[in-house]
């Protein structure tokens, strides 16, 4: 029964995406948006069902689909793992997820690739599930995969726009640089435990020296690092956001994103043992986590300030597992996937609201016509920038108190400083958005409407969510949630560490100031002196378009990477061409060089043979230049004559010394 | 371990599949014109057919040959119409005669001149093909092996492109001069393996390590053109671009596969010694050629182009699989062998059919395919992302296993070949972004038809290959198996040779024992 619940898991989206994938052009949009959220509702419900088994028994159990890839000693099977981190993760993303499929079919309605749209989305869902049940390496990178192409396909599913087919080729690339990491980190676990199960993997780890740790856990960050947009990957997540607003909910938010996290979590047995990698996780995620808010400051589009705020939270995720918080980690991705689905949902009823209009600048005032998007808009606002007692507040705060009770101090004033500026861009957004005076155009504003049920009811679950979710972790570091994830997420090694209990309040106090810090400034920029930040933007100009212009990552990128590597492809395509290719058309001749004392010979040697073969002068006259098809009789005479004297040479050779062997006899 | 070659019994399976395409050959030449590409196709899928029982009755527990048959054909020299298939070859087998009657349909309607000699030439490419992997005998081997270029020579030469004659000409002097030297092993093995044409008996024959080493460089001239590895692919992107689509597909799909299928079959088991030794050259080479090629295809402007310079790239793979000298290495590598041959044919027809309409390969002019013709943009799409190696489709299965190997030999090598798969990402995806997306150009709009019933019936099957192995290789592997783990076995004596590089003497005693072992064999056979 529990097997078939989770085979069942992943088995229900992707019934649904080879109905719709072969059949879906047979029936109606509506039959293809039931089968495409239904689908995803019945491997939530079986979630219920395994997550009540694990409940009972949180015992780690394998669930064999069938044998997959076998060679000599290596074998690997299609199965899965279920145990509290699994069962976590699954139910953040059938739950999540279904709810974003609810919503699409409204925010979808009416589109022409409609089908095509919900066949994507439950293979990536598949491909999901794939990834965070797997019970090896390869199975999760399947997924691992799986989860890049659907990105890749429906980051370009308005396939006529050519922003949308660079955007999405970006994304697969960079993707695949973190693909190549994690592959050789796979041969390395395989070389060391001739083994890529995670049961075998994992507990033999001791086995590992610190060297071969490193090196794994590392090659393990790269495919971490790009899957979840950290520096210096993160350049594709951005413009990821020419996909539809539900995909960059479900997959650059809520889920696929999150998958180097749920990565290194798993893992963590190894990082553990690799201390240099767990600094890197630590420092790469704190930079992120700053460096991506500071860019969210000044961005328009409602779609990127968001995008980059996601690759500042997948920071903090980072950051904690750094610092060996790792339940804290899985915690913030729970909570994030929450409030972040929730705030592009809302943002996507916002631009589905305003006719695809996604520029800030454009906006203001809509509070009053779109109430609910308002509302929980600003609960996802209040939940992420960290104000009690909504769900952002715990995870956060948790992950910089365990940060700073650890002896952290580094990291932990690049988070409050992160946490500062995620408050204020947060409150800039809802300022600009729903505040002030209207700037909406005025053709696009007589038509305002609130979005329809099959959309504001997600909305509003999820807002529930992002509000009370933050209970499961409550007491720090003392709740369910830790309780639950306590035998697969604890450090090895680590000993209980007794903080007293003013200093956790201390930094509650100081984490709620912090984020009403940023509100405050926000409210006092953009709500009581509007024209402060131009102000600010005339003043240091240089400043704000560098921050505008996202530091010119981008443009370095290209200039230094994305441009050479062309360049270099052509280099070597003129070398084939022009050398090697030379080359061959010269080995007649010799090379360049060589040419004419070749041609002289050939004049006076080899003509004078081929004209009694009856060639006669016009192959006297072909430069070799010209010789393209005029070699073949060159070539085929010389080979020919080499053939036989070669050939004549080895008969006569072996028949001639054997012929001398035996009659030595 | 001696190799018993017992006739098999009952029908001659292999003779029937080598003759059915020659039969259609005649009905071509009797039958009216307009009737050839009919009964080129109906020969092919009678072929086909034929071929089936290799793979229901083949035995996958036995490692040496089946279907085995043995004739006397010319007695001094010693002279057999032999044939046999083992694990290794009958996947290959199948795979030229799934793909002929594909290469038919492609040209259905592009070949509209010299129809009758056109499909006879297919027809005997295909017998010729088939030859190649089935002979027993090294004469007969070299027959089919020189006879395959003939029909090759007049696709490319006849109904190719502009520049046809150039590419054609190159082509052949590249494989004659491969030829020339493989004829020249040929003869070399016959005097010192025993005066026997029988390849396996060749095979348990041992030469000397000085001989081994000429008789290796001989070998790799004609199988490293074929693959082709860097640097002797120079004739490859000529080739695609000027021959016509089915020529194109079996030349990408199975005569690329004929040198690698020769290295396999004659360089590591015959040649022990010399392969672990030289081991390091090749691997090099390949890397060289999976990197190389993947960046030339990067700049290329020409569709057909791109996807020739991607083979180099991905035949990379395989030469680095074989050399690993391990099971998930080499098995990896004749899987590759059959994916490659899929996918890359399958990427060469949907070139085929866009080309039909638009009489374009060029990037630049062809655009926005997937508002124009969506059904082809999905299965150019699945293509393309099986090249890529996705994992769930065919190609990842070869090429993860082909990793694995090559990281046991070498980390370093194997690291850099793992980078080509970003390269791959970047090259294909590129092209799938240019010509996929964005909007058609408006010249080239209304010839953009989608498929028809014959383009989408040809696809449906190479799509249904490429979630199969992707997804469940086993009896793939299970057929391979027994006959690669032989492969290995063979050549475990030259391994520990390798692991002892450092100790130089014992590997000169070892060797001369080979090397005197060899000449007593070879005494006792000379009369």
């Amino acid at each position: 029964m529990f097997d078939l619940l989770v085979l069942l898991i992943p088995l229900f989206p992707l019934l649904a995406v080879l109905a719709n994938g072969f059949y879906g052009s047979r029936y109606s949009h509506e039959w293809a948006g039931r089968l495409a959220f239904g689908s995803v509702g019945l491997s939530f419900l079986c979630t219920l069902g395994v997550f009540a088994s694990v409940l009972s028994n949180p015992e780690p159990r394998e669930v064999l689909a069938w044998s997959w890839i076998f060679g000599g000693d290596l074998s690997i099977n299609l199965a899965f793992l279920i145990d509290p981190l699994t069962t976590v993760m699954l139910l953040v993303v059938t739950g999540v997820g279904f709810l974003i499929h609810v919503y699409s079919v409204g925010y979808m309605h009416g589109e022409e690739g409609f089908t095509r749209f919900f066949t994507y989305m439950n293979l990536f869902m598949v491909s999901m599930l794939l990834l965070v049940m797997g019970s090896n390496y390869v199975v999760m990178f399947i997924g691992w995969e799986g989860v890049g192409l659907c990105s890749y396909l429906l980051i370009g599913y308005y396939y006529e726009k050519v922003s949308a087919g660079k955007a999405a080729t970006k994304a697969f690339v960079v993707n695949r640089i973190g693909d190549a990491g994690f592959l050789i980190a796979v041969f390395l676990i395989f070389a060391h435990f001739g083994s890529l199960d995670y049961s075998t993997v994992l507990t033999q780890a001791s086995s590992l020296s610190t060297e071969m740790a490193t090196a794994i856990t590392i090659c393990l960050l790269i495919g971490a690092f790009g899957k979840s947009a950290q520096l210096p990957l993160y350049t594709w997540l951005p413009d990821a956001m020419e996909g539809p607003t539900p995909v960059s909910a479900l997959i650059h938010a809520a889920t696929m994103v999150t998958a180097g996290v749920y990565m290194v979590v798993r893992n963590h047995v190894l990082f553990d043992m690799a201390p240099i990698a767990l600094t890197t996780v630590g420092i790469i995620g704190g930079l992120t986590a700053l460096f991506a808010a500071t860019i969210g400051l000044v961005q328009n589009d409602i779609k990127r300030v968001l995008a980059y705020s996601t690759v500042s939270q997948l920071g903090y995720m980072f950051l904690a597992c750094g610092v060996g918080a790792y339940t804290a980690a899985i915690f913030h991705l729970v909570t994030h996937a929450f409030f972040k689905a929730l705030l592009f949902l809302s943002a996507g009823a916002v631009i589905h609201s305003l006719h695809h209009e996604q520029d800030i600048r454009k906006m203001g005032g809509l509070y009053k016509k779109i109430p609910i998007t308002h509302a929980v808009f600003l609960i996802g606002t209040l939940a992420i920038a960290g104000i009690p007692p909504l769900a952002g507040f715990w995870s956060k705060d948790e992950i910089m108190a365990h940060a700073f009770v650890h002896g952290y101090y580094h990291l932990y004033i690049l988070a409050a400083i992160g946490a500062f500026l995620t408050s204020f861009y947060m409150f800039r957004l809802t300022y600009l958005t729903f505040y002030g005076q209207s700037r909406v155009e005025p053709h696009v504003a007589k038509h305002i409407h609130e979005s329809p049920p099959i959309m504001t009811v997600p909305l509003m679950i999820l807002a529930g969510l992002a509000v009370v979710g933050g209970f499961l972790g409550v007491p720090p570091e003392h709740g369910w949630f830790h309780s639950f994830l306590h035998d697969v997420a604890t450090p090895v090694g680590a000993a209980p560490h007794a903080v007293d209990m003013s200093t956790l309040l201390g930094l509650m106090g100081a984490a709620v100031s912090i984020a009403l810090a940023g509100w405050g400034l926000a409210h006092y920029m953009y709500s009581v002196r509007p024209q402060m930040a131009n102000e600010w933007a005339e003043k240091s100009p240089q400043a704000y378009t560098t921050l505008l212009n996202k530091y010119y990552v981008d443009e370095f990128y290209d200039r230094v990477i994305v441009e050479p590597f062309k360049k270099l492809g052509m280099l070597w395509d003129w070398v084939d061409r022009h050398i090697i290719d030379r080359f061959v058309n010269g080995i007649g001749k010799g090379t360049d060089i060589s040419a004419e004392a070749i041609t002289w010979t050939e004049k006076h040697v080899i003509y004078a043979g081929l004209n009694v073969v009856g060639y006669g002068n016009h192959l006297l006259a072909w430069s070799w230049r010209k010789l393209q098809s005029g070699m073949v009789h060159h070539y085929a005479a010389i080979l020919i004559i080499g053939l036989a004297v070669l050939i004549h040479l080895v008969v006569l050779w072996f028949t001639g010394s054997s012929i001398a062997g035996s009659s030595g006899y | 371990m001696t190799e018993m070659v017992v006739p098999s019994e009952g029908i001659p399976w292999l003779t029937l599949i080598l003759i059915l395409p020659l039969l259609g050959v005649v009905a071509t030449l009797l039958a009216h014109e307009s009737l050839s590409r009919h009964i080129a196709l109906a020969t092919s899928l009678i072929t086909f057919v034929a071929s089936l029982p290799l793979w229901f009755v083949f035995d996958n527990g036995n490692a040496g040959m089946q279907f085995v048959e043995k004739h006397q054909w010319i007695d001094s020299p010693a002279i057999h119409y032999a044939l046999g298939v083992d694990g290794i070859s009958m996947p290959l087998v199948l795979l030229t005669t799934f793909l002929a009657p594909l290469c038919i349909l492609v040209s259905w309607t592009a070949i509209d001149i010299r129809l009758k000699e056109f499909f006879i030439s297919l027809l005997v490419l295909e017998t010729a093909t088939i030859g190649v992997f089935v002979a027993l005998d090294f004469v007969l081997f070299y027959i089919f092996w020189e006879t395959m270029l003939i029909p090759m020579y007049l696709l490319i030469g006849v109904w190719g492109g502009p520049n046809r004659v150039y590419a054609a000409i190159k082509f052949f002097l590249y494989t004659l001069a491969g030829s020339i030297l493989l004829l020249v092993a040929i003869l070399v093995l016959y005097f010192e393996g025993g005066r026997t044409f029988d390849i396996l008996a060749l095979t348990q024959a041992s030469y000397a390590p000085g001989l081994q080493a000429l008789l290796f460089w001989a070998f790799f001239a004609a199988f490293a053109v074929k693959v082709p590895m860097f640097p002797f692919h120079t004739w490859l992107p000529d080739a695609h671009v000027q021959a016509p689509t089915a020529g194109s597909v079996i030349l990408a799909s199975v005569l690329l596969k004929l040198g690698t299928y020769g290295f396999l079959r004659f360089s590591l088991p015959m040649l022990p010694d010399a392969s672990v030794a030289y081991t390091p050259i090749i691997m090099t080479l390949s890397v060289i050629a999976i990197i190389y090629g993947a960046y030339m295809a990067l700049a290329q402007s020409d569709i057909k182009k791109l996807i020739a310079y991607s083979s180099v790239s991905h035949m990379g793979f395989v030469t680095l699989g074989i050399f690993a000298f391990n099971a998930q290495g080499i098995e990896g590598a004749v899987l590759q062998m059959i994916n490659h041959g899929i996918t890359t044919g399958a990427l060469f027809m949907c070139v085929g059919i866009i080309y039909e309409r638009t009489h374009s390969r060029e990037i630049s002019e062809n655009g926005g395919l997937a508002n124009a013709m969506p059904q082809y943009a999905t299965f150019l799409v699945i293509f393309a992302l099986s090249s890529v190696g996705l994992p769930g489709m065919n190609s990842f299965v070869g090429e993860f296993l082909v990793l694995v190997g090559v990281f046991a030999w070498d980390k370093l090598t194997a690291t850099l070949a793992a980078l080509g798969i970003i390269l791959a990402a970047v090259y294909i995806l590129y092209l799938v972004q240019r010509i996929v997306y964005g909007p058609a150009s408006p010249k080239m709009l209304p010839k953009l038809t989608d498929l028809n019933a014959r383009e989408f019936g040809m696809l449906v099957p190479l799509v249904v290959l490429v979630f199969w192995i992707g997804l469940y290789p086993k009896p793939f592997l299970d057929v391979m198996h027994a006959s690669v783990e032989r492969v290995v076995t063979a050549q475990s004596g030259s391994v520990i040779v390798q692991h002892d590089f450092s100790v130089n003497e014992p590997i000169l005693v070892m060797t001369e024992d080979i090397a005197h072992a060899g000449s007593i064999q070879a005494s006792e056979a000379t009369p």
